[in-house]
């Protein structure tokens, strides 16, 4: 039988304190805690429901040594997270059935987070022809979001094949905008530091050009479209526009994510020329950050997207222009969140778990599973966190496979305390279970 | 000095006029028979060239040779960007051989700047020439050739108020970064020159003035200075024609004839003659192109030997 937690003086969602019982998978009526239950004293701590993360690299198949399914889910449950959506640029290329399968496989046998792979729009990621998306959406993975990210669906009318063709089993694309002309090797944010450090620029326009495309399209066939890592003002102008046109329409559907990096670090990192600071898109400038706060504040963009992306030491202890994009993200996240949106005031507890894990879970179409209110007979997806503590991120700590994280050495507040996934605790007294 | 010549941003005025002013007393041991100093008797430079470039890496060689120093050529062919040997793992190598200094050319702009600070090696790092960066020794034997042509007050190295046009690709120019920074903290008023395709973006925050038009900056400049233009350019779609960028960018004699008498031509080299810069140009008594060379060992001379801690003075010391 499995172990029932009475978790006591808890702020749910931060509400006034109060107690939790998780028993049996489910979130159930304290009064009725038995009393052998292990009781978690949770005072100063908030619960939130298991994050979602719509947007995570795990590396399985094909780079084990920078991340498996296995420590990735681990990393996921130290940042609070109860379901990920593994992204498809694994090698092979998420694709087809069998491959979804494998990695949506490899999650249950890990059973820290609940992985759900997300499916390649194209074969290979090549921008050419439609994978077979419908055989994925059937499969025992029951894929719902479709992504090339990394690579750009740029081929507007393939792009429209795929918004349209989705609507079949309720799926979404998940676009990575960057238009590719506008971006050969590019480097960094295009700005006057680019020109500077002399590296190749990834100018703001190449991402707006493919957002402003794609949320037309969206709404010339009507279908669902969610934009990956907005990274700029302009890109969130765009949304908040789309969206005010898909409110008064109601066939089409506008959703976005911001990724906790893009909320706090900025494109003078770069100058350091240390490429732990490189990602895509790139770190923007201040203003940027401060618009795709404001836009997190005010529901334009409707979720918090990790991008968690592993990669080995060597990929990012070399010169700027030979290292991987990307740097970790799932077990920072919360954090990151809290100082940027809710120390700020911009958002309470309750706009985190909406941020968080209810909208994420929505998009993803899991919702019967996850992003569910801390209710009575609601699955035991749940995260204590405590906003009060605070700790300087040591990369060696990381359950991470990698220890790419641009956070190395900043003092972040909070901690989460403990995750449980549907009522097991896969993180208890801060440690991995 | 700082430890590392990385950017000529790293050299106040008080730093890039002691470089100019060492640089002198070094370059009159090129009139003497022989040309060899003690200075840096016992001491290691490694050239550690990722990219080719002749004439830099033996310029080098020549002023760590006349300061003694013992000289290790390394020609990485093929950096970490195409799967050779990591940059990391060089510099190990090299540290381990106990180079005092590394004198570096990379492909990728901030390479230098990784090999300083990574903690891979304890030498000094000297730049020459990263990526589309900087290249600030060539920028220090452009302000020193223009010093010794153009310079006032009392040290004869002043460039205060002197004009200076840069002109060509700056975007993919490190010799252009390099100059803009230098002869700005130095005084001078600098210029670039480039059709808008051609300027990075941010110019605007640099310490120089822009323009599209080089028939209007030239008559009142006291240095023109082409930049390479690489005719590959034209395929990225910078200009239409070499022809066009030619005549509205190129040094030809009708223009020549606009500049004042005193004005000097400059070229980092090497030069695409007929494209930005035409033969009779080159070879005019305006040039002072041959003259740059020969004043990169001297220059080169004073930044190994400043670096590598030489607090006497580097002419007349014990020997």
């Amino acid at each position: 039988m499995s172990t029932t937690y009475l978790i006591k003086n808890v702020s749910v969602v931060g509400g006034t304190p109060t107690d939790l019982l998780l028993r049996d998978g489910v979130i159930a009526d304290p009064a009725d805690a038995p009393s052998d239950a292990e009781t978690v004293d949770a005072t100063g701590l908030v619960a939130l429901p298991g994050l979602v993360d719509l947007h995570t690299h795990l590396r399985e198949p094909g780079r084990e040594d920078a991340e498996t399914v296995e420590t990735g889910t681990h990393a996921a449950a130290m940042g609070g997270f109860t379901a990920v959506h593994a992204m498809a640029n694994t090698e092979p290329v998420a694709d087809t059935a069998g491959v979804v399968e494998q990695v949506w496989r490899l999650g249950r046998e890990a059973g820290y987070c609940d992985v759900f792979p997300v499916g390649a729009v194209t074969v290979g990621l090549q921008g050419e022809r439609l994978a077979e998306l419908g055989a994925m959406a059937d499969s025992a993975a029951r894929v719902r979001v479709f992504s090339d990210d990394g690579k750009c669906v740029s081929d507007a009318v393939l792009m429209r094949r795929a918004l349209e063709y989705v609507k079949a089993f309720d799926g979404v694309v998940a676009q990575h905008a960057q238009e590719p002309r506008l971006t050969e090797n590019a480097q960094m944010n295009e700005g006057e530091l680019s020109g500077r450090l002399g590296l190749a620029g990834w100018p703001a326009v190449a991402e707006e050009a493919i957002i402003a495309r794609d949320v037309l399209l969206a709404e010339h066939v009507g279908s669902r479209l969610h934009v990956c890592h907005v990274s700029t003002a302009g890109s969130v102008e765009l949304i908040r526009w789309a969206k005010g046109k898909a409110a008064k329409d109601g066939t089409w559907d506008v959703t976005a994510e911001a990724c906790p990096h893009h909320l706090l670090l900025t494109d003078a990192l770069a100058e350091t020329y240390d490429p732990i600071y490189k990602v895509n898109p790139p770190l923007r400038t201040a203003a940027d950050a401060e618009a795709l706060r404001a836009g997190l504040a005010d529901g334009t963009i409707d979720i918090v997207a990790t991008d968690h992306a592993p990669h080995p030491h060597e990929d990012k202890d070399c010169e700027w222009a030979a290292a991987a994009f990307g740097m970790l993200g799932l077990e920072t996240a919360l954090s990151v969140v809290q100082q940027t949106m809710v120390d700020t005031g911009l958002l309470d507890w309750a706009g985190v778990a909406e941020r968080m894990s209810y909208a994420p879970a929505r998009i993803g179409r899991i919702s019967e599973q996850h992003g569910r209110p801390l209710e009575v007979g609601e699955p035991a997806n749940v995260v204590l966190y405590d906003p009060a503590a605070s700790r300087t991120v040591d990369p060696a700590e990381s359950a991470s496979l990698s220890r790419n994280t641009p956070y190395r050495g900043m003092e972040l507040p909070g901690r989460v305390v403990a995750t449980f996934l549907r009522g097991r605790a896969t993180v208890l007294d801060g440690k991995l279970q | 000095m700082k430890r590392h010549l990385l950017s000529a941003a790293d050299l106040s005025r008080d730093d890039a006029e002691l470089v100019l002013t060492t640089a002198a007393e070094l370059r009159e041991l090129a009139d003497r028979p022989i040309k060899k100093l003690p200075a840096l008797r016992g001491r290691t430079v490694v050239n550690l060239f990722f990219e080719d470039s002749t004439r830099t890496r033996i310029s080098f060689e020549a002023a760590a040779k006349r300061l003694s120093a013992d000289v290790i050529n390394f020609a990485a062919k093929g950096s970490s960007l195409s799967k050779g040997e990591s940059l990391k793992d060089t510099a190990l190598t090299l540290e381990a051989m106990g180079a005092d200094a590394v004198v570096v050319r990379h492909g990728a702009s901030g390479a230098p700047h990784r090999l300083a600070h990574s903690g891979w090696v304890r030498s000094s790092v000297v730049n020459a020439g990263d990526g589309t960066h900087e290249h600030p020794t060539q920028a220090l034997l452009d302000a020193f050739t223009m010093s010794r042509h153009l310079g006032a007050g009392k040290s004869g190295q002043s460039l205060d108020g002197r004009r200076v046009a840069i002109v060509g690709d700056v975007l993919h120019s490190r010799v252009a970064r390099s100059n803009a920074l230098l002869l700005h903290t130095l005084g001078a008023e600098v210029t670039l020159v480039a059709p808008p395709t051609l300027l990075p973006v941010g110019v605007e925050t640099w310490p120089v003035e822009t323009s599209y038009d080089l028939d209007g900056v030239i008559p009142k400049a006291d240095a023109v200075m082409m930049l390479r233009v690489q005719r590959e350019r034209m395929n990225g779609g910078f200009f239409p024609t070499a022809r066009e960028y030619s005549r509205r960018y190129g040094l030809d004699g009708r223009r020549m004839a606009t500049l004042q008498d005193h004005t000097i031509v400059m070229h980092p080299g090497p030069m695409v003659r007929g494209m930005e810069i035409t033969a009779d140009v080159a070879d005019s008594d305006r040039s002072v192109i041959v003259e740059q060379v020969t004043n990169g060992v001297a220059v080169r001379m004073a930044v190994l030997y400043l670096l590598l801690g030489g607090s006497e003075p580097a002419v007349g010391g014990e020997e």
